[in-house]
């Protein structure tokens, strides 16, 4: 295929759509399909031919529309009006949808949700722009939306470097939470000396609680495939991999199909669209481990090995797979690529921050009002997300605090609510940007059990390679277990604190470097909470069993632990 | 390798499941083998194909996988035990994974995992010794949401309270067979 021929298909693909009086797109997301979406769409299906409707009226499965919360969700579209979009469809108001709505063009109402909704209106989608809008199990609907055009315009009209140059300028920076500059490092990678050179899109997803991957890789999958072609042909790779969480299968699918789909049109493969780049891309299915998400493990993991970091340097743009510089980034800075490189960085530049420009995807979960996903220009306050966006706190609780940055993040009070959200502003409150899972929290959560259940998630993720990570995890365990049974003494939370410091500052990678941050920053906001447990042996949240009592034995051996200082722990352990 | 230790209960979902004798399941792995040119790289993709067919990783398995790559079984032993995909355990004929993620956690997840674990006496990881029920925990499932969610026999329920989980699991456990599984 051709530059011509893929206008074509966008014409006629568009033609063909512009034909139907109505299209009914009912979300096929993991969420909205575990609320009963295919009972929605059988039962839309099966209205229409009865109505003998089936001619002039199109079902679509989509992927991800966002409150997925409040699915199944459907969104109805007519030539010349607005889209509508309903809420907790069920089969007899998909009945009534096409009945009502369809055929006499009448909405009913109690399922709409509001056009003018905070949720949608607070929103700029750039990289979810296609998402619920779709089929991501058509090639051609994706062109139809502008798809592919953007590689063409990069293998005919920009050398490599300006393509590295245009990122650099549009500020993009890496999504899957460190928030490295992509420009500059894809410039690493171009001018890295090397016989073969790889491109990995990261969809390991490992931090619990977010799900912007999954959503990317299931809505849009052939944008993810279009940025990483930009990359290879940037940095000169002709080999991608694309490494999926393992607890994705419909996103390993999808994108198998969806790589098939784009080598049957020339779009990736040999020679893609006639020209002298060739491009192939193979996924790789990760096998459940949080460390794989890490670059240099997750570069293990697809050479078959265990996936355990190696340090730093050489970075993976000198020596990455197979001894070959290797470009990492996560599914969503891939997902940025294609729109910077059609409306140029400057217009993607006018969105967002000083420092962080364009937009975040944000997964929004715990207890709020509605949960799903959001896409937000960066310097949002927390406040518009989790009371405009997210409709605030359900059954009359007040807000706790939010966890941004997963295991590797902290916890943000109320008092900081009106923080913008951008890399150095979350950084400075002592969490991460990370990758985009944001949790709120309530009254009843207690932030020592928080803190616990991140020390015990980065005890069993540890890969046991380095010392401080491996072993001061299940020390910092330990403690966090006395101090949420109520058997810990002042002593306990003095190591508690210590122990902070020398594993966040001895540990190999980032998994071990970043797990005392949850415990610091609840120790920062709320150590009235970590006292009363000790102090009053009261759980303030109500959230602790406090059946046990401090040891006299625990005492002295505590002690023992504090005097003798740092250098003796590892030996104790 | 025509004598198989028949505890491989869960075979493969669709055709392959009309084989007993562990043959065809085999050549489900020789064709991944085939497919990635018995390369030692493609080691994890073998061992994923490995457990569709078979359930779980038995040492025999692991064995054979190792001949064929030509590595080491401590190589394939260590990858293995790795991943905690992997499962070196046979599973029961039922399984209910609960989502210990953040999300999960802040919905109260924990709760499931005590329901199921005063019904039944199994902790996540373990399975009942009758081998007709088995209990895992995840770290998300990418459905935060819903949380708290499960999957039963591969089907993701969200919302759902510890009493309701019950009730679905013990539906589950009185019919005879799994739900056909999504691939
Ligand atoms: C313990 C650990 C887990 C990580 N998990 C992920 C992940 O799940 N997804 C991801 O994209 N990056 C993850 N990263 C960051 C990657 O190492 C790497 O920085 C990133 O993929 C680079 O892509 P970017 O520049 O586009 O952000 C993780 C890092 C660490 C230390
Ligand atoms: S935390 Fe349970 S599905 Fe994400």
């Amino acid at each position: 295929m051709n530059r011509v021929e893929l206008q074509n298909m966008a014409q006629a693909e568009t033609e063909r759509q512009n034909a139907f009086r109505c299209r009914l797109l009912c979300c096929a997301s993991t969420p909205c399909l575990s609320s009963g979406s295919t009972a929605v769409s059988e039962a839309m299906k099966q209205a229409l031919t009865d109505g003998n409707l089936d001619a002039e009226v199109e079902v679509v499965a989509t992927g991800c529309m966002g409150p997925c919360s409040r699915g199944p969700l459907v969104t109805v579209k007519m030539p010349g009006q607005e889209d509508v979009v309903y809420e907790k469809v069920t089969p007899e108001v998909a009945k009534e949808i096409v009945a009502k709505h369809v055929t006499q063009s009448k909405p009913v109402s109690e399922n709409v949700l509001p056009a003018d909704m905070p949720f949608f209106v607070k929103q700029k989608k750039v990289v979810l722009a296609n998402s619920g809008q779709i089929d991501p199990e058509r090639l051609e609907d994706y062109v139809a939306r502008g798809g592919y055009a953007a590689l063409a315009h990069a293998l005919r009209e920009m050398t490599p470097e300006e393509v590295c140059a245009t990122l650099t300028k549009s500020g993009l920076r890496g999504r899957g939470g460190a928030g490295y500059p992509t420009g500059i490092k894809w410039d690493l990678v171009r001018k890295s000396e090397g016989d073969k050179k790889y491109v990995v899109a990261n969809g390991d997803e490992g931090d619990p609680g977010a799900y912007m991957d999954r959503t990317m890789m299931e809505s849009d999958p052939h944008r993810l495939l279009e940025g990483m072609a930009i990359a290879g042909y940037a940095v000169g790779a002709d080999q991608g991999y694309l490494y999926v969480r393992g607890e994705y299968p419909i996103a390993a699918q999808r994108l198998q199909r969806a790589i098939r789909a784009a080598e049957r049109r020339g779009l990736l493969g040999s020679r893609v669209l006639e020209s002298n780049f060739n491009f192939r891309i193979d996924v790789r299915i990760g096998a459940g481990a949080f460390v794989c998400g890490e670059e240099t493990a997750l570069m293990a993991s697809i050479m078959g090995r265990r996936g355990q970091p190696v340090p730093r340097p050489p970075y993976p743009s000198e020596r990455g797979l197979w001894g070959k510089p290797t470009l990492i980034n996560n599914v969503e800075t891939y997902g940025s690529i294609a729109p910077i490189i059609l409306n140029g960085p400057e217009w993607f530049s006018g969105i967002g921050t000083e420092k962080s420009k364009g937009t975040k995807i944000f997964a929004l979960a715990g207890n709020i009002d509605t949960t799903g996903l959001i896409e937000v220009p960066m310097g949002i306050t927390l406040r518009e997300i989790v009371y405009d966006i997210a409709n605030g706190i359900p059954d009359g609780y007040a807000f706790k605090a939010a966890q941004t940055g997963g295991p590797s993040g902290g916890c943000i009070p109320s008092q900081f609510l009106d923080t913008p959200v951008d890399y150095e502003s979350l950084g400075a409150l002592g969490s991460i940007m990370g990758s985009g899972g944001l949790v709120v929290m309530d009254e009843r959560s207690c932030m020592a059990d928080v803190a616990k259940y991140f020390i015990e998630f980065c005890m069993d993720e540890s890969c046991g390679k380095c010392v401080p990570c491996r072993v001061g995890t299940v020390q910092m365990h330990r403690l966090l277990e006395r101090i949420t049974d109520g058997s810990a003494t002042f002593e306990d939370l003095e190591t508690l604190e210590e122990l902070c410091v020398l594993v966040r500052d001895t540990s190999l990678c980032g998994l071990g470097q970043n797990a005392p941050n949850p415990v610091i920053s609840t120790l920062r906001y709320f150590r009235e909470e970590y006292e009363a447990h000790i102090k009053e042996r009261r759980c303030p949240a109500g959230a602790c069993e406090m059946n046990r009592i401090p040891v006299q034995e625990l005492n002295t051996n505590s002690r023992v632990y504090s005097q003798n200082g740092a250098q003796a722990e590892p030996a104790q352990a | 390798m025509a004598a198989r230790p028949a505890a491989a209960r869960r075979s493969a979902d669709g055709a392959s499941a009309e084989h007993p004798s562990g043959d065809a399941r085999f050549k489900m792995i020789d064709r991944t083998l085939k497919r990635f040119q018995y390369q030692q790289d493609a080691l994890i993709e073998v061992l994923h194909t490995a457990q569709e067919s078979f359930g779980y990783l038995s040492e025999d398995l692991m064995i054979y996988v190792a001949q064929q790559l030509k590595l080491p079984m401590s190589w394939v032993y260590g990858v293995a035990t790795f991943y905690h995909f992997f499962t070196l355990e046979p599973q029961g004929e039922h399984s209910c994974t609960i989502c210990m993620g953040t999300a999960c956690y802040v919905k109260r997840a924990a709760e499931i995992v005590a329901k199921l674990q005063d019904e039944y006496g199994i902790e996540p990881g373990e399975t009942t010794p009758d081998g007709k029920f088995s209990v895992a925990a995840a770290r998300c499932l990418g459905s935060c949401g819903l949380a708290p969610v499960i999957v039963l026999d591969g089907e993701v329920m969200g919302r759902l309270s510890p009493d309701e989980v019950l009730d679905q699991v013990k539906e589950r456990l009185a019919s005879k067979k799994p739900q056909s599984v999504p691939a």
